[in-house]
């Protein structure tokens, strides 16, 4: 049967940019769905009920909703090209954990800093870095969290560099300066094909914040 | 590979997370210690272990610590492979599934059900409940999707999701009787009433499911506590 892989997503989300960047990995062609998230399709909708949210992996018509979770059954089904997860048990259970804890951490902290001030965003800020300090501690002299492979953990990180410029005009502070080895694992992975054409354009991201801030009245 | 070596739980006996783990070791066979940590004192090994969330359960094998209670489940089916049934379905599509409704158990069911203990007044305590019947519901048809008519969400044996939610069965009912209502009700939700039995039942859940009337007791014990606390005035 002929393989049929739709992608339901959203150009600035960071979730859909993982599993774009999986797909690409692992050289799988397929069709890219733009949702408008103010006026969710049919189709998202029936694919994804439970949380009508993007992004959506729709493999020969059946949805894979969540990011990660997609980004393992691609990882699965497409295991000879770019493997994402160690093979080793202990590694597999570090690479899920840490993954976790981006999850658990980086999305709602970074919102924190756009879309609140003073004493909010700076806890926010302090929290942040926090975080990616010790994300930095995890990837050590590594070139990525994967090892010499770009893996899993790092198809869950990568794609908040592409948030970071309006992460730092909005809270007026250097990632650079404050996470440079994170800053420059970053760039590492944006020499991939699949990471830089997956990734938006920082400064496109920063306007669509600022028309965020506009429509939910955050000076 | 998994290399032989001692295996320790960090956890604690009424936490659901810890039993998760716990179900899994006891489906592969596998012996461990328990170190029961004491209520309300973090061990320094559980501080050493997982400081990055400090909680429990911690999985220490050789040593080698592994924290969350799902990714210690995923870590023991792969290191012990050839011991037990398996832990996580076989085909990636069942993985996959198995994996969303954990995630929604873990993000959004359990929450809910928290949230009937925090809901101030009858209204918000009715709206609470409301929440937790209706992800039963969400949960009752994914049981009847999943387990094609097999005894458990994994199948023939325990699996994955079932421990998932399997584990905060203790939890629901002391939920039931401290707010008087049922919310396993066979009426409403058939498939997942009669799963919880023969889940409470398993040989690998039976001894490590706390009593109800255990639970509840230390509930209590836990609100009073947090009525004790002194609140900003």
């Amino acid at each position: 049967m002929a393989e049929e892989v739709i992608l339901l997503d959203f150009w600035p989300s960071p979730f859909g940019m993982r599993v774009r960047i999986a797909l690409a990995e692992k050289g799988v062609a397929y069709d890219y769905k733009e949702e408008d998230l103010k006026s969710k399709s049919p189709l998202l909708l029936e694919m994804n009920p439970v949380h009508k949210k993007i992004p959506v992996l729709i493999h020969n018509g059946k949805p894979v909703c969540e990011s990660l979770i997609a980004v393992q059954y691609i990882d699965e089904v497409w295991p000879d090209k770019s493997p994402l997860m160690p093979s080793d048990p202990y590694r597999r259970s570090q690479a899920r954990f840490w993954a976790d804890y981006v999850d658990k951490k980086i999305y709602d902290l970074g919102r924190k800093i756009w879309s609140t001030k003073g004493e909010e965003q700076e806890a926010a800020k302090e929290e942040f870095v926090e975080s990616l300090k010790l994300l930095e501690g995890e990837l050590g002299d590594k070139p990525f969290f994967g090892g010499e492979a770009f893996g899993f953990v790092d198809v869950a990180l990568v794609p908040y560099y592409s948030w970071f410029h309006a992460y730092e005009t909005c809270g007026g502070f250097s990632i650079e300066a404050e996470c440079p080895k994170i800053v420059a694992w970053a760039k590492r992975c944006s020499l991939l094909d699949s990471v830089s054409k997956s990734l938006p354009d920082p400064k496109k991201v920063h306007g669509f914040v600022l028309e965020l801030k506009k429509r939910y009245g955050v000076e | 590979m998994a290399k032989d070596g001692d295996v320790k739980l960090i956890g604690a006996w009424p936490s659901p997370f810890v039993m998760r783990p716990r179900i899994a070791l006891n489906l592969k066979g596998v012996e461990y210690e328990f170190l029961e940590e004491k209520f309300g004192a973090k061990s320094d090994l559980l501080l050493r272990s997982n400081p990055v969330h400090k909680k429990i359960p911690v999985l220490l094998h050789a040593d080698r610590p592994v924290c969350e209670s799902l990714v210690i489940v995923q870590y023991v089916d792969d290191a012990w492979p050839s011991s037990g049934p398996s832990i996580l379905p076989s085909d990636p599509y069942d993985r996959a599934t198995a994996r969303f409704w954990a995630a929604y158990i873990d993000e959004k069911w359990f929450p809910s059900m928290t949230g009937i203990a925090k809901a101030q007044g009858e209204e918000a305590k009715k709206a609470a409940l409301d929440q937790v019947a209706e992800g039963l519901s969400l949960l009752e048809d994914a049981f009847g999707k999943i387990s094609k008519g097999k005894p458990f969400f994994g199948g023939d044996t325990v699996g994955f999701l079932d421990i998932a939610l399997g584990c905060l069965l203790g939890w629901l009912r002391v939920t039931e009787k401290m707010n008087g209502v049922k919310l396993l009700d066979e009426a409403k939700v058939p498939g997942l009433a009669k799963w919880a039995e023969r889940f409470c039942a398993d040989d690998a859940v039976k001894g490590v499911m706390p009593e109800t009337d255990k639970l509840a007791e230390f509930a209590k014990l836990i609100m009073a506590k947090f009525k004790a606390a002194p609140s900003p005035q």
